[in-house]
């Protein structure tokens, strides 16, 4: 593994390994000291082109804890306001000396392209690219949903698991959503059944060849499908124009036949668990009932972000196919 | 770990069984005695196997522990410590998978910790594993306890109890195998190819 592009570059094996290297990054994590000296003298760049707060924070986080040094360049105030290419502004951080880009941009397939042109020798990770691929947002769900429905809810060691037989259901704003994405192709891959529930003006055209199930009706996937993981995804109305963009009639009606609220969370088995990427929209697709009650995982999926890029990171960087050996070697 | 440990028996290599079955029990039984003498009894000791072949020999001396002084408990006396990641020659080798570190209940603070691995070869491995122990806690005293010392240190480390000192020439290999992992109890010393 070179690059981290899409979740759908992952073969079974490799997820697993990200995911169980995630799990011993997961227990340093609890110790006083949470610093590792692994990634010492390793660069990480943080190329965000769009906004972001928790993945950015979740990736700085990760790396630091490494050890790397990190450098964060945001696209606001800097010269790509100027209008700096994106080519130009890789070929500055591979003259710094960057080993790994984590890069996140409004495009689908930016990171690709930076990962392809040769404008750098790092190792590329895609932090969310357009309506393509997040692929480090599935990897944490995946091992949020392995951490509380696989082996006897965290009493088993886990290691070496996958998702066989569990099903999963994704609500919401499919057709925007690069995290619904990553996640059917890698829930997928570990064998995990995914069913997508939306409004028909929010599922995408082709979905048919994703493999999921796909349904309108959430009331009969909850009741029905009994799902062990539900997760709600933001409708992202920056997407769209105003109000709901003609996607959905009003906020209101949205909520009434997509939201997770207090009636829909009791219809769910005891063991299904809530989660939600973030930053929710309170009250849109999930009220504050939902969000707030003991089933949900919302806030441990942060800290999974954390360990979780830890892995990536150390995954990519640790051994000898990165920069350096090109250089010291 | 830097022990060159766990290569295969492909037939090329010229093997000679350096301590087999009986050896190996008597060199821990003498180890698990010489713990219990230096350190006046086991309630201060925590024993660290350093992965993978550490934490079976761990497990074994703790069970001697508890032999010889019955009011041990092996599951309290017993950890492992994973030095992955505190590795200096990490971005020479191919990605190595990271062991889990657990620590016993009361962890290590005030505590003698036993380190317990299989080869001290150049020192690097424990150099690494003092490292990891500095990040866990603040031990009253750190000893080492290995099954062979084949020497060439590259490091001002030296080992507390020692199975068997075997001179090796670099080129050489030196295999320990165990039960609980590989099937067999034997340690093995592998000529060069030549």
């Amino acid at each position: 593994m070179k690059h981290l592009l899409s979740a759908a570059d992952l073969e079974r094996s490799e997820a697993i390994e990200i995911l169980d290297t995630a799990a011993q990054m997961a227990a340093t994590q609890s110790r006083e000291i949470k610093k590792l000296p692994t990634l010492r003298g390793r660069t990480v760049v943080n190329l965000f082109f769009e906004d972001s707060t928790r993945t950015r924070i979740s990736f700085e986080t990760a790396a630091k804890r490494l050890s790397a040094d990190v450098i964060n360049f945001s696209a606001k105030g800097s010269s790509v306001s100027k209008g700096e290419s994106l080519k130009d502004t890789a070929l500055t951080l591979q003259a710094m000396g960057a080993d790994a880009v984590v890069i996140r941009h409004q495009s689908s397939g930016a990171p690709h392209t930076l990962a392809h042109a040769g404008w750098t020798s790092g190792a590329v990770i895609n932090a969310g690219d357009g309506t393509h691929q997040h692929p480090t947002q599935a990897l944490l769900d995946a091992f949020t949903i392995r951490r509380h429905l696989v082996g006897d809810g965290g009493r088993a060691d886990v290691t070496g698991r996958d998702l066989a037989g569990l099903h999963v259901a994704i609500i919401g704003d499919v057709l925007h959503s690069r995290v619904a994405r990553s996640n059917v192709q890698l829930l997928q891959t570990l064998g995990a059944r995914v069913t997508l529930v939306a409004p028909p003006t929010l599922v995408p055209v082709g979905v048919g060849s994703w493999g999921a199930d796909v349904s309108y009706h959430l009331d009969e996937v909850l009741t029905e499908g009994r799902p062990d993981a539900v997760m709600m995804l933001r409708v992202q109305r920056e997407r769209m124009s105003m109000a709901g963009g003609g996607f959905f009639p009003s906020p209101l009606e949205y909520t009434r036949g997509y939201g997770l609220d207090a009636r829909r969370l009791a219809t769910l088995p005891d063991h299904t668990i809530v989660m939600h990427p973030g930053p929710m929209n309170r009250g849109l697709e999930i009220s504050a009932d939902a969000a707030d009650s003991p089933r949900a995982v919302i806030v441990e999926q942060v800290s999974n972000g954390v360990a979780v890029r830890m892995a990536v990171l150390y995954l990519l960087l640790a051994g000898e196919t990165t920069n350096t050996k090109a250089v010291g070697e | 770990m830097s022990s060159g440990t766990g290569a295969p028996a492909d037939g090329t290599h010229d093997e000679t069984l350096v301590l087999g079955v009986p050896e190996i029990s008597r060199a821990l039984t003498r180890i698990a005695h010489e713990v219990l003498e230096r350190n006046h009894g086991a309630t201060d000791v925590v024993l660290l196997g350093i992965p993978t072949r550490g934490l079976p020999l761990a497990r074994r001396l703790a069970t001697r522990l508890a032999e010889v002084e019955p009011v041990l408990d092996v599951d309290s006396l017993l950890g492992s410590l994973d030095v992955t990641m505190y590795r200096d020659d990490l971005a020479h080798h191919p990605t190595r998978t990271i062991g889990a570190t657990h620590l016993p209940p009361g962890g290590i603070d005030g505590k003698i910790v036993v380190l317990v691995d299989d080869v001290l070869y150049s020192g690097r491995t424990i150099r690494a594993a003092l490292d990891a122990i500095s990040d866990l806690g603040r031990p009253r005293g750190v000893q080492l306890a290995v099954l062979v010392d084949r020497g060439h240190r590259e490091l001002p480390i030296r080992p507390d109890y020692v199975g068997k000192n075997l001179p090796t020439a670099a080129a050489e290999r030196v295999r320990v195998l165990l039960e609980e992992i590989d099937g067999r109890d034997a340690v093995l010393i592998e000529g060069a190819v030549l």
